[in-house]
């Protein structure tokens, strides 16, 4: 964990509001899949950090990748910046998804809806890494919920060349009509182990899934946070179990999060 | 150039700790901040037993600064005695530990628990925390109920305590006072500001809790007025917190009155804050000539 200041190396727009930024970033070196970072913005007035998920990362050559959707004005501000321009940032932080849980399982479901997307795709090349080392041998299959296909299928072209990709639309406009869950379901299989991120409808019905399957599921859960460190407790999430730091049965999402076991969490 | 003050007998190497809530129990940013070169860490609030807090969300962002409604969330008395006094032992600062509670005998617990602790320097009263329903602000908006629950616990305590004031009275003179009164050996101020902020095209609170504490640089010149009445108004040392982003923000609050400052939502902003305000207080005192940084309190 570390601040730094980040120089801008390519910046460009995926969809309607969805913007990618790679930073040049020793902590890429550092991070794992579905950890994020605290973005601060330039602004004066506008002084808490932005959490923003991992989507990709370059260890070797210290790239990091973020992809966000505009959603207030620290994110409007940031989908404006340029080549060349540095942020402070801060991170790797939290606890990602979890690779180990792959090993000995037959079939993967990687799970995205929406912004929800991005930070799949570093753990899907990990996983793909992972498979032609021989360490897993599942198949691996990525279902990506949009809205439509007018809001723009972003990152589906760059999931597809390592896995088979089902795409469900809200609309029905492109792929299946319905979310990614539908998507799955459409497609008659059945996974033994799922990760996911994406809004909390999608996480809480994948919750309900994987527990009537009685499978794993790996979420990534998002909340409005002040520090990003464990220390202002904001971001919490109720837990079935009493929690090992809190001691009571909330957990932080920045800290023990932002992926959590579906059966571990009160969604 | 000398940067220590003194408080009650108890030496701060320099005038700068944390304001409770907004840096853990010093653990958390252990990573970017070396604890020994800090006057004091506050630890958040200490009730007598685990406590929930409020539901999500509870932080949101205003302009130059922040609302938080965490309804002081803590694991209880007895596993800050097990996990967080133990590592902050390990530093040379002083651990202020700052006490909440929902009744008398809840702030009572907690104070004879830690009676005996001699690592820790002072005990800080949340007697003004907005977001919590019973006791807290109810014991800090009222004079006669503040001056009772000081008196209560000063009896009671096993080191110096610091009764910390709300903002959210109409004379912050006469609950300095009424906290004078009751025995409180100093006193802090300000605790956040209550608030509301509407997310219109939702048509919801931002805030779970609809209503929470402001604070950040957008309170500052409301603390440092407060903070200069208070220091007015009593003999007892002030601490003063209120928006504190950088030393000169920090010298402002030592001439209203402060002996010593709180940085509390600029943590959030950048994690060394607070060793960045330690230094802009050493650059404004060589700037200035400025020997003793003791010169600058009450300097207006």
């Amino acid at each position: 964990m570390r601040t730094e200041n980040a120089r801008i190396i390519d910046i460009r727009k995926l969809a309607e509001n969805v913007f990618g930024i790679l930073f040049e970033a020793a902590m890429a070196g550092e991070a794992g899949p579905g950890q994020f970072v605290m973005v601060r913005p330039h602004s004066d007035s506008r002084l808490l950090m932005r959490p923003i998920s991992i989507c990709d990362l370059d260890s070797e050559r210290r790239l990091l990748r973020l992809v966000f959707r505009v959603a207030g004005k620290g994110t409007e501000e940031f989908s404006r910046a340029r080549v060349g321009d540095h942020y402070s940032i801060m991170g790797p932080l939290g606890n990602g998804f979890p690779l180990e849980a792959a090993a000995g399982k037959s079939h993967i479901a990687l799970m995205g809806g929406g912004i929800g997307a991005p930070p799949l795709l570093n753990l899907l090349r990990m996983l793909r890494r992972r498979a032609d080392r021989g360490d897993i041998s599942a198949r691996i299959s990525v279902y990506l919920g949009y809205r439509s296909m007018e809001d723009g299928l972003f990152l589906k072209d760059e999931f597809e060349p390592l896995a088979n990709v089902v795409v469900s639309t809200d609309d029905g406009s492109a792929g299946v009509k319905g979310t990614a869950l539908d998507g799955l379901s459409q497609a008659g299989t059945a996974p033994d182990l799922i990760y996911a991120c994406g809004p909390l409808p999608m996480l809480s019905a994948i919750r309900k899934y994987a527990s009537k399957e009685g499978i794993d599921a790996y979420i990534s859960l998002e909340e409005r946070m002040a520090c990003g460190v464990g220390a202002c407790l904001g971001c919490m999430v109720k837990t079935t179990k009493e929690d090992h730091h809190s001691h009571v049965k909330l957990s932080r999402i920045c800290t023990e999060g932002p992926v959590f076991l579906s059966r571990d969490v009160e969604i | 150039m000398n940067t220590a003050v003194e408080i009650c007998g108890v030496s701060f190497k320099n005038p700068v700790m944390d304001a409770s809530g907004t840096f853990g129990s010093g653990q958390e940013y252990g990573a970017f901040v070396d604890l020994n070169r800090l006057g004091a860490v506050v630890t958040k609030g200490v009730a007598n037993v685990p406590w929930q807090g409020n539901p999500t969300p509870r932080v949101c962002e205003t302009p130059s600064g922040m609302m938080n409604a965490i309804g002081l969330q803590n694991p209880g008395v007895e596993v800050f005695l097990e996990r967080d006094l133990p590592y902050l032992r390990q530093f040379d600062t002083n651990v202020i530990v700052n006490v909440c509670g929902h009744s008398l005998e809840e702030y009572l617990d907690v104070v004879d628990r830690l009676a005996g602790e001699k690592d820790i320097s002072f005990l800080e009263i949340n007697v003004s925390c907005p977001n919590v329903k019973e006791g807290g602000i109810a014991f800090g908006t009222d004079p006669g109920k503040l001056e009772d629950i000081t008196r209560n616990i000063k009896a009671h305590a096993g080191q110096p305590i610091i009764v910390k004031l709300s903002p959210n009275v109409t004379s912050i003179s006469d609950m300095a006072r009424a906290a004078e009164a009751g025995g409180a050996d100093a006193i802090s101020l300000i605790n956040t500001l209550t608030a509301m902020k509407i997310d219109i095209y939702k048509r919801r609170f931002a805030l779970a809790n609809r209503t929470g504490g402001l604070s950040g640089p957008a309170i500052r010149p409301v603390a440092v007025r407060m903070v200069y009445e208070a220091s007015h108004a009593v003999n007892i040392p002030v601490i003063g917190m209120g928006g504190i982003a950088n030393g000169e923000d920090a010298v402002e609050f030592l001439m209203a009155g402060a002996s010593a400052v709180a940085v509390g939502m600029y943590n959030f902003h950048e994690p060394t804050a607070m060793l960045q305000v330690i230094e802009g207080i050493e650059e404004f005192m060589r700037k200035t000539g400025t020997e003793d940084v003791k010169e600058l309190i009450g300097a207006v």
